[in-house]
């Protein structure tokens, strides 16, 4: 049994808090089922984004040395990174030479790839999340447990109860809007003191060296308002050649992510403020390797909306935390192995092949072939499950051989006579939740 | 025509009454039927827990024991999009010519659709039953338009069974979500594996339905094991069982 079997099993096992984080997920589907309906041309858009992302992934050089020259000339200082460690320490330089201590930023995929967070907080920089999830998480200590809605596994009581010690709440007043507000006021104190800011970036113009940030709740637009120091890290997955190959994506993302029309905010950042200095980092930590790799380089045309976790039968039933790597879900899976399969393997038994990501996937990433094709490796990486070889190895051997076949289908039905303890114990996994089929007399054709 | 039965292994073995309904359906229908004798196992189990390679000798075999026929036809779509998805590159790359039943391999009701196309088949089901839009079938293979895809609502099955007298055809909330069977999915993965199964069991329930009924024996095989142990109120047929007439009333006709 994988460790995500275990885990999923310990997540089944309060059956109301799993069922509710189902449904809470299922509602989002719906949502984005909706918004994809009223738009007719749909199919088309997503046609169009696998397209887009497969040529500038594949003219990633030529793009990203012309975002590079179009920041400039919009007064941007352009740094690259070719891993976590060289990003991290870019940006630690940054904040060290202008004396930072209070740092603000939005929520961003690549700096939880990266681990920024608790890499500035061991060099004394107060670094706070302003996404209003993020930021829940980071009072608790505990990761995301869903790129786009990190916090939907924790009830509003829950926060209730962190925000009387942290925010100083009425204890037992869990009123959303209440909470809303004492964060809102907790925040605020933080946006007005921080000496420098940082977002991630959904997309990367080349064509005007701009980089475009799409939130619901404008943190991200109020913590780059104030600080002179600005910083924007992405990886180079994100860039997009002009603004109409844009224009696609923004139609796509929040529909399949929230199934909203669009994000409340969606942020063309692009120069500095005046007398202040906006960094921009590009980063790789091994993207440019996935591109040789014909069978899994599609998943560099990832948006990170999210849509294949929220309608993942799996996902939905096992919860965020039941994988090993830091994003969950089909897209996980995959972006877990490409990173190191040697500690992700045992995400790939989370999948039953039923394809539904590959249907929601607004950029057409191939998410369940490619689990299938992991799970071809896992034996020459020496971490196959014994039980699923040994089934398989029996298999071969009896399916093999037609009159050994023919013969097992005359004796089966013996095995319905046989005393029930010897049928249902701890060897098959089958008779925990399911009675036996019958094996029944031969068909004579 | 030639057309050869492909009953895969786990039908063969389980559900005969499946295999001799889709012998005598496309029979009534008009067509001869041989069913090869030495026919076992498409491969699909190992393959979907990563040892394809201990299905390459099954597809060579398969590939052999079905040549010859203009079509092979099987009660399970889920072995038959393996086939017709995995087993040109399974049978090895050195090859002359492309895999050959790849092209002419179907599922029974995809066949009896798209190719028989009957008007009318003669037969009464005077009752309610919700379709099982299994994964294999609607994504793999396009036997009905899947949820996710905003493409016009297109139902195989549906238009099959519209052919039956008497009968209710309704769809679960949640038409096509995955109902947990997924091979040695459902051994490795047991809690997450009965949890979607018994979701499922209790929306297709929720319809008033009598029957679930589909064109993968494997889904109703999950679903009909946590029916059993729960002792719920419903029961499995495959679609060929209604469509070959006689459902219900011969002993042993549900799954």
């Amino acid at each position: 049994m994988s460790r995500h079997a275990q885990l999923a099993a310990k997540f089944q096992s309060n059956k109301a808090q799993a069922a509710w984080h189902d449904e809470t997920l299922w509602m989002v589907r719906e949502k984005r089922d909706r918004m994809s309906e009223a738009v007719p041309e749909w199919e088309h858009l997503r046609d169009a984004a696998s397209a887009l992302k497969l040529y500038s992934n594949s003219h990633l050089e030529e793009l990203l040395l012309q975002f590079e020259e179009n920041a400039k000339k919009n007064g941007a200082i352009v740094h690259w990174a070719k891993d976590d460690k060289e990003y991290r320490q870019i940006i630690l330089d940054i904040l060290q030479r202008h004396g930072v201590h209070h740092f603000i930023k939005s929520k961003s995929m690549l700096s939880e790839e990266c681990e920024l967070d608790p890499f500035l907080l061991k060099h004394d920089i107060d670094v706070v999340e302003s996404d209003l999830g993020e930021r829940i998480l980071q009072l608790m200590g505990k990761r995301p447990s869903h790129i786009v809605m990190p916090a939907i596994h924790i009830k509003k009581e829950e926060i209730g109860e962190l925000f009387v010690h942290e925010m100083g709440t009425e204890p037992g007043n869990n009123d959303q809007t209440y909470l809303t507000h004492a964060a809102r006021r907790n925040l605020r104190q933080k946006f007005l003191n921080a000496e420098a800011a940082m977002t991630g970036a959904n997309f990367a113009v080349a064509s005007t060296g701009e980089c475009v940030v799409c939130t619901n709740e404008g943190n991200a637009d109020l913590g780059m308002a104030m600080p002179k120091v600005q910083i924007t890290a992405f990886g180079i997955d994100k860039i997009v050649p002009d603004r109409r190959a844009l224009g696609v994506f923004t139609r796509l993302l929040a529909r399949s992510a929230t199934g909203q029309p669009s994000t409340t905010y969606t942020s063309h950042n692009r120069c500095p403020h005046p007398g202040g200095e906006y960094h921009i980092i590009i980063v790789d930590n091994g993207r440019s390797r996935l591109l040789a790799d014909p069978v899994h380089r599609r998943v560099l045309n990832c948006l990170r909306c999210g849509a294949c976790m929220n309608t993942c039968p799996v996902y939905r039933r096992s919860g965020g935390y039941s994988y090993s790597y830091f994003i969950p879900g089909p897209i996980g899976i995959n972006l877990g192995m490409l990173a190191d399969a040697h500690r992700y393997y045992d995400n790939v038994s989370a999948c039953s092949l039923c394809h539904s990501c590959q249907n929601v996937c607004p950029a057409k990433v191939d998410l369940a072939d490619q689990i299938y094709a992991w799970r071809q490796k896992l034996q020459r990486y020496g971490v196959a499950d014994s039980t699923k070889h040994a089934m398989s190895v029996g298999m071969q051997v009896l399916m093999e051989h037609p009159s050994w076949f023919n013969a097992a289908l005359r004796f089966a039905p013996l095995v319905n006579k046989m005393p029930r303890f010897l049928l249902y114990n701890k060897l098959n996994g089958w008779g925990k939740h399911h009675e036996m089929p019958k094996f029944k007399k031969p068909y004579k054709f | 025509m030639k057309v050869a039965l492909f009953i895969p292994c786990y039908v063969q073995a389980l559900y005969p009454e499946v295999a001799e309904a889709s012998q005598r359906l496309l029979e009534q229908l008009g067509v001869e039927v041989d069913v090869p004798r030495r026919q076992t196992c498409c491969g699909q189990p190992m393959a979907n827990a990563g040892f394809e390679e201990k299905a390459a000798g099954l597809a060579t075999h398969f590939e052999t024991i079905f040549s010859g026929y203009d079509y092979v036809v099987g009660p399970s779509a889920s072995c038959v999009a393996f086939v017709r998805g995995h087993y040109d590159r399974l049978l090895g790359a050195d090859r002359p010519q492309r895999c050959e039943s790849e092209g002419r391999v179907y599922e029974i009701c995809e066949f009896v659709h798209d190719v028989l196309k009957p008007q009318k088949l003669n037969v009464s089901f005077p009752h309610k039953v919700s379709l099982q839009n299994s994964c294999h079938g609607v994504r793999l293979m396009h036997l009905s338009a899947a949820s996710e895809l905003r493409v016009p609502y297109y139902n195989k099955l549906r238009d099959l069974l519209s052919l039956v007298d008497d009968i209710e055809v309704v769809e679960p909330e949640r038409r096509d979500e995955c109902c947990g069977f997924g091979g040695m999915f459902a051994i490795e993965e047991t809690e997450v594996s009965a949890c979607m199964g018994l979701d499922k069991v209790k929306r297709h329930i929720a319809t008033g339905a009598e029957y679930i009924v589909g064109a993968d024996c494997s889904c109703l095989m999950h679903q009909g094991g946590i029916i059993d142990r729960e002792k719920l109120p419903i029961k499995t047929l495959h679609l060929v069982q209604i469509l070959a007439g006689g459902a219900g009333q011969q002993k042993g006709g549900a799954l």
